[in-house]
């Protein structure tokens, strides 16, 4: 049998095969090491908090313990007004920041904000919480749903204007000047044609940046504080998923971990609701024709 | 309603008059007749940042004929129709000296605004970029709709007959609603024309606007030229000799940012009197 030149000699091939095995192997091995922490936390999530998520968990304030029953829906009542005021304090300065970086602004100030806004996004989501606790908890004398709602919202402000920004480079220069040849002016092709073309882009950045902030605790520790009963006004203390699950989770008693464990359930299914949201928005985003 | 148009050839009736003196550019080699001047450009020089790149052109582009901007790649032939609307004001870094004025109007001149320019002195581009987020229709009357026209009677009408102008109509009409990026790329290309013709300029600037279409759908391109050179004045910029010798009245060749040879597209093609000019359309360089 004459062999083909096209095969390796034979004592490597045996050689080369196993090699081959052993890195595809480690290859997949460090694949499911990325995935795995994911699988593990919903695993334990579904696993501890399942049994205590029932009706009353969703509609009921908490209770003392030993008491049965109780929930956390002014937490969750209050998560979701923390994160509207975030977004209204977040996503119109983030935008707008980000529309102002894109098409306007000299290269050189621009480079400065973009520097100033990655530092931002490096600070310590702590540090936003003391800084807000200075400027509208000791003034005005007492923690709040604003303070939370604000020490959030900044936090959203360089992350969206990140996104807006790199969204908005995309769109393609060929738009806006097809748009001012029709005598358009400025502001109009920004709004109309550049924002409106890459509106899913922006959003996008909007729901991620909610999704990063949903789950803080530090910024609300002392500003939103955390609240046992509803709260009726934005200037008292207000509850939030994080920090019922922090005050539960180090309590000393069983059921205020059990409890702990399904607010965890809840909070990670609502953030993982954000995030296949941008996925559903991000799936057909299409820029260029 | 719109009515800058009117008001517009109504005042550029009055410099006819003053343009009726014979042209002393010494480049012209258009035979001077009381012919109405769309663009009268005078020792016109442009910059990017160090690089110029227009030395002193000086040329009048009659009204209501079509007139091709030929040269080889670099030679600034798309840097001066662009300059014809003022697209350079987006660039940061350019520098400009001289005058252009269109139908008496200088475009240049203090307090002129860029987008009132713009709706006189319309333009197409190299590639079609109907808005992606627009229907067919949206994407005619976005020009109007963000001037301020309202009123649907006139939204209509002006859709239909910019349609007809590009001749698009016929291919069109059922789908007004699809996307703008759902049709052919010749389509595109004439839903292009149509959506700058909506905002109904004077003046149609096309840069190389057949250089990414097939033969059949740069023919239909060609064929709409003609047509609207009744109405409008059309600068167009080519690559393709042919092209230019088969669909303008006039001729500019440019190279290295001067304005070499001007005249009727006969003479460039038969016989141009400068000798870059006959080496350029005869093929040998460029």
């Amino acid at each position: 049998m004459v062999a083909s030149p096209y095969l390796p000699a034979p004592r490597y091939a045996r050689w080369r095969k196993w090699k081959s095995i052993a890195v595809t192997g480690a290859l997949v091995a460090c694949a499911l090491a990325v995935i795995a922490p994911l699988f593990l936390v919903i695993f334990f999530l579904v696993a501890r908090g399942y049994s205590s998520l029932d009706w009353n968990f969703f509609t009921q304030l908490p209770k003392p313990t030993g008491e049965i029953g109780g929930g956390m829906a002014n937490a969750i009542v209050g998560t979701v007004t923390l994160l509207a005021m975030a977004a209204a304090i977040g996503v119109p300065i983030g935008v707008f920041g980000g529309i102002y970086l894109a098409e306007y602004g000299s290269d050189r100030a621009n480079n400065w904000i973009r520097f100033a806004a990655d530092v931002l996004n490096g600070v310590p989501s702590i540090v936003w919480g003391m800084v807000v606790y200075l400027f509208l908890v000791v003034p005005f004398k007492g923690f709040s749903a604003y303070a939370g709602g604000v020490a959030l919202g900044l936090m959203m402000v360089p992350l969206v204007m990140r996104t807006t920004e790199e969204v908005l480079v995309l769109v393609p220069q060929s738009y806006r000047e097809a748009a001012l040849a029709l005598g358009i002016t400025r502001w109009k092709v920004i709004v109309v044609i550049v924002v409106r073309t890459a509106l899913k882009g922006i959003a996008t950045g909007v729901i991620v940046a909610l999704a990063r902030i949903a789950g803080e605790t530090a910024p609300l520790l002392f500003t939103a504080f955390g609240n046992s009963f509803w709260s009726h006004n934005l200037k008292e203390p207000i509850s939030a998923l994080p920090l019922q699950i922090f005050a539960y989770a180090i309590s000393a008693y069983d059921d205020w971990h059990r409890q702990a464990w399904a607010g965890a359930l809840v909070l990670m299914a609502l953030i993982l609701a954000l995030n296949i949201t941008v996925r559903v928005l991000s799936r057909d985003r299409k820029i260029a024709p | 309603m719109s009515t800058l148009p009117e008001t517009a050839r109504a005042s550029a009736t009055e410099p006819i008059r003053a343009s009726a003196t014979p042209a002393t550019a010494p480049t012209a080699g258009v035979p001077v007749e009381a012919e109405e001047i769309a663009f009268d450009v005078r020792n016109f020089n442009m910059w990017y940042g160090p690089r110029q790149a227009l030395i002193d052109v000086t040329i009048r582009i009659a009204a209501r004929k079509v007139t091709a901007i030929i040269g080889p790649s670099g030679c600034g032939k798309s840097t001066f129709i662009r300059a014809l609307n003022r697209m350079h004001d987006m660039t940061p870094g350019t520098r400009l000296e001289g005058s252009v004025k269109h139908f008496g109007e200088d475009l240049y001149g203090p307090g002129v605004e860029a987008s009132v320019v713009r709706r006189h002195v319309g333009m197409v581009f190299q590639k079609s970029n109907p808005f992606p987020t627009m229907s067919i229709a949206d994407n005619v009357l976005v020009g109007l709709r963000l001037n301020g026209v309202r009123d649907r009677a006139v939204l209509q009408a002006r859709l239909e007959e910019s349609l007809r102008m590009a001749a698009l109509w016929d291919e069109v009409k059922d789908i007004l609603n699809r996307p703008g990026t759902s049709l052919s790329g010749g389509q595109q290309q004439r839903l292009c024309i149509a959506r700058s013709l909506a905002v109904q300029p004077e003046t149609l600037l096309m840069d190389e606007p057949c250089s990414a279409l097939d033969p059949i759908a740069t023919a239909k391109i060609e064929e709409l030229i003609q047509t609207l050179r009744e109405q409008f004045t059309v600068v167009i910029v080519t690559h393709n000799m042919q092209q230019a010798a088969r669909c303008s009245d006039r001729t500019a060749f440019f190279y290295l940012g001067r304005l070499v040879e001007f005249g009727d597209t006969r003479d460039i093609f038969t016989s141009p009197k400068n000798p870059q000019t006959e080496a350029y359309v005869s093929g040998r360089f460029g």
